[in-house]
């Protein structure tokens, strides 16, 4: 019975299992997997919220680098002339969007569109060829014509056509009233650049001109018919056949005139387009179309994406961090604090969000003590972490009382480091979940409200796109790309923040999947 | 027992909740008035603030009103959008337009986005089912009155179908009228929209969850047909948590939209406040802003409510 007696070991049945080594756990050979990296994962799996983070991505940088490079400046006045300008977009030869609208035109109406080209190209003596070479013009605003069309109109049969015509070309020319030295500026710069800016001056004083103060209507007329020169009316094929006969002033040799000298100062006529070259140094060409002050709604609009994200992105850093720390005040010490606490929370979450826009816009903007941008910043502020600190109150509710929170305890850790260190990482995919989510709710509010003039963020600096749209109402009927363009963008835009931040809190909180999709 | 002391609780903390929402609005707002102007217009100003005792201190203000709130039920007097008319009449005559409106979008968007959110869920991982996901992410995520300019670009000047503005009353012969209904199609529609995709997604998540659930193997175990035990069981078992969602948007409607108000020419309780917000006006700012924060209080305490009553899982005033 000797192997069986255990009360008595001798000392020598034993051995140390390693005495000079010291053990340790083995290091993984495989790479870890992090929270991050787990759940960047878990979203790139995800094609929506893949292709929503991307569209966000672009808009962002739409909103960030457009202002740099656009000629159009805020807070630069416009000449006025250009606007209500369809989008103009070409890539190359390529329109994306050609910048025209579709109008009928009759036959008096198309003569006198084509013969902006025709004068701009000089052309007014060219007779037969006359017509071709406006036609070709790149200042013809007629960009395509479809067929004829006989159409009814007041019991007469109409020859009619639809075309795209150039909301900028049709323009054309305008008379102006300068000084003698910006004439010859413009002479001097005309030679630099090669484009030509003054065009001979039409004889307004005759009786071939029916509008003294159109500068596009420079061949001769009669009863609004052009005529030759033998003052007799020419129909559409006349014109094609034999040209326009020009009413230019003329001097004594016959020879066209340029600058019409009344005073001290010139009556010149201009092709629009080439002065606006002269004045603003780039030819006017609106990738989104121009609004009703004649804006560039593309250089505006990345503005006000730069507004809403601004206000949007600070807002959801306070309320990330304001939202963590009050939520995890609540469900840490729960008791007699958490109900005081949601109390308050009770009080502000049924407050309506206009109220209190409306009350810090009167007593802070109004009165001076902060910006516009600032006072709507602080309003947000108020409402917007409620929701981060209900959710990271249940996630501490969840956590608290378990086995290693109790372990930690045991050990000796206090409660900020229990809060911060213990069970906060456990919260975290909810709060970035949630900050995220509340982004898109700012930028609907600050559009709603700038579009319904409870805040105004319109200023030498700074636009919104909620402005934008309310400008642009007025125009919806006949410009409806100054308000819709805007608006698609916002809707873009909250679709996307809504397709990624689903994705995010996937990706963040597997075991939330789904929980409202 | 129990659900009367919690339903007691609730009221008791929603008057409080209510009535502190009201201190601060009223003394933020009373802390502010609008410059007088000079000379005997500015007499006649000041003559007839001191009749309505806007001289005296904000607290003591705020005396009188809660004493003539709960004595007569007086909420102030409008001095600019309704000239010396009592705040409550005029928000009481701005509710019907509003109503109607959004009666109406529920009446359009409940049963459509019910169907929507079955279809959806009954057809779980097919074409249907990813064209419906869509349509809900769209709507739930486009503002309503972005939807609004498209509808009223598209449908009202590229189509005609439907009119841009609310008819006005004499135009169409009163308020409730098929006329004045379809000039308020397109605002209808736009409110609409998000109501069919929130109806939707609700019903199509409670529903799958519903279909997957064990009683319906049970169900199916015991021989009903999918269709039967579909209508009998899982219908019945996913409607519960609808319904505390259809109260609290029926009572929120109330309220209406602003932005909707302010587009079709609704004159409603949303244009009325911005009217206010414009004057300004306010003493009638401060009724909308109770009128709007008692619609919230009382939408939430109805939904919390209702989960309960529907729901006996659900024991009310337990942690």
């Amino acid at each position: 019975m000797a192997e069986n007696n255990y009360a008595n070991l001798s000392m020598d049945k034993f051995r140390f299992v390693q005495q000079n080594e010291k053990l340790h756990d083995k290091a993984l050979k495989t790479k870890p997997i992090g929270y991050f990296k787990d759940a960047w994962i878990r979203f790139r799996k995800n094609k929506a919220s893949v292709a929503a983070a991307i569209v966000l991505g672009i808009i962002l940088l739409y909103a960030i680098l457009v202002p740099f490079f656009s000629v159009y400046k805020l807070g630069v006045a416009s000449d006025m002339v250009y606007k209500k300008m369809n989008p103009r977009l070409y890539i190359g030869d390529v329109a994306i969007f050609d910048g025209a609208k579709t109008m009928s035109l009759n036959d008096k109406y198309l003569i006198n569109l084509v013969g902006i080209g025709i004068s701009a190209e000089n052309a007014y003596d060219k007779g037969a060829e006359a017509w071709e070479i406006g036609m070709e013009s790149d200042h013809n605003p007629v960009l395509h014509m479809g067929e004829d069309k006989i159409v009814k109109e007041a019991g007469k049969e109409v020859t009619k056509r639809d075309g795209r015509v150039s909301t900028y070309d049709i323009i054309g020319f305008r008379y102006l009233h300068l000084q003698q030295a910006e004439v010859d500026k413009i002479l001097a710069w005309e030679k630099e650049s090669g484009y030509q800016v003054i065009y001979p001056m039409v004889d307004v004083d005759n009786d071939y001109c029916i509008d003294p103060s159109d500068a596009n209507q420079w061949y001769r007329t009669k009863r609004g018919w052009p005529c030759d020169e033998n003052n007799h009316q020419m129909t559409l094929d006349e014109v094609k056949e034999k040209g326009l006969t020009d009413n230019y002033l003329r001097d004594s040799e016959g020879n066209v005139v340029y600058v019409k000298k009344q005073q001290s100062m010139c009556n010149v006529r201009v092709l629009y387009c080439n002065y606006y070259r002269y004045t603003q140094g780039h030819e006017p060409s609106f990738v989104f179309g121009s609004d009703g002050g004649g804006y560039d709604i593309a250089t505006r609009m990345a503005y006000g994406l730069r507004t809403s994200f601004v206000l949007s992105f600070g807002v959801a850093v306070v309320c990330f961090l304001f939202g963590a720390f009050f939520g995890a005040i609540e469900g840490y010490y729960g008791g007699w604090v958490d109900m005081l606490l949601e109390r308050l929370v009770d009080v502000l979450w049924r407050m309506p969000l206009y109220i209190i826009v409306v009350l810090f816009q009167m007593h802070l903007v109004n009165t001076g003590k902060a910006s516009v941008l600032g006072g709507l910043l602080m309003a947000f502020c108020v409402t917007g972490w409620i929701g981060t600190a209900s959710l990271v109150r249940t996630q501490f509710y969840r956590f608290k009382n378990q086995e290693y929170i109790l372990a930690a305890r045991t050990l000796g850790a206090k409660d900020l480091r229990l809060m911060f260190r213990h069970i906060f990482p456990n919260a975290i995919g909810t709060i970035i979940t949630s900050s995220v989510f509340v982004i898109p709710g700012i930028i609907m509010s600050e559009s709603t409200f700038s579009y319904l003039g409870i805040v105004n963020l319109n200023s030498r600096n700074s636009v919104s796109l909620g402005t934008m749209m309310a400008d642009g109402k007025e125009f919806l009927a006949e410009y409806p790309h100054i308000l819709l363009i805007p608006a698609a963008v916002i809707a873009l835009m909250m679709i996307a923040f809504n397709l990624f931040g689903n994705g995010l809190r996937d990706a963040l909180n597997p075991s939330l999947r789904g929980a409202d999709d | 027992m129990r659900t009367l002391k919690y339903v007691l609780k609730r009221l008791l903390f929603l008057v409080i909740t209510f009535f502190i929402i009201l201190t601060i609005t009223f003394c933020l707002v009373k802390t502010l008035q609008s410059e007088v102007p000079l000379g005997p217009q500015g007499e006649t100003e000041m003559a007839r603030r001191k009749a309505l005792g806007w001289d005296k201190p904000v607290l003591v203000q705020y005396g009188i009103y809660l004493r003539n709130l709960f004595t007569k039920f007086d909420l102030g007097t409008s001095l600019k959008v309704a000239y010396m008319q009592p705040v409550g009449d005029v928000i009481l005559s701005r509710m019907p337009p509003t109503i109607l409106v959004n009666v109406l979008s529920i009446l359009l968007g409940l049963p459509l986005g019910i169907a929507l959110g079955i279809f959806a869920a009954l057809k779980k991982n097919t074409w249907i089912d990813h064209v419906v996901s869509v349509i809900i992410v769209v709507f739930i995520s486009v503002p309503s009155f972005v939807l609004a300019f498209f509808l009223q670009y598209f449908l009202s000047f590229k189509l005609g179908w439907f009119p841009l503005v609310m008819a006005s009353k004499a135009e169409a012969g009163g308020l409730f009228t098929w006329k004045m209904v379809y000039s308020l199609m397109l605002p209808i529609m736009a409110s609409a929209f998000y109501e069919i995709a929130y109806f939707a997604r609700t019903v199509r998540a409670e529903l799958t969850e519903a279909l997957t659930s064990d009683y319906m193997l049970l169900a199916r175990t015991k021989g009903l047909t999918q269709s039967k035990a579909v209508i009998h069981h899982a219908l019945k078992n996913a409607m519960v948590p609808i319904l505390p969602v259809v109260i609290g948007t029926f009572l929120s409607v109330m309220g209406g939209s602003m932005v909707l108000e302010r587009i079709f020419a609704i004159p409603g309780v949303g244009d009325l406040t911005l009217k206010s917000l414009a004057g300004p006006d306010y003493d009638l700012f401060v009724g909308t802003a109770m009128f709007y924060t008692l619609i919230g209080l009382l939408a939430g305490i109805l939904t919390d409510l209702s989960y309960g009553f529907l729901d006996p899982r659900i024991k009310m005033g337990e942690r």
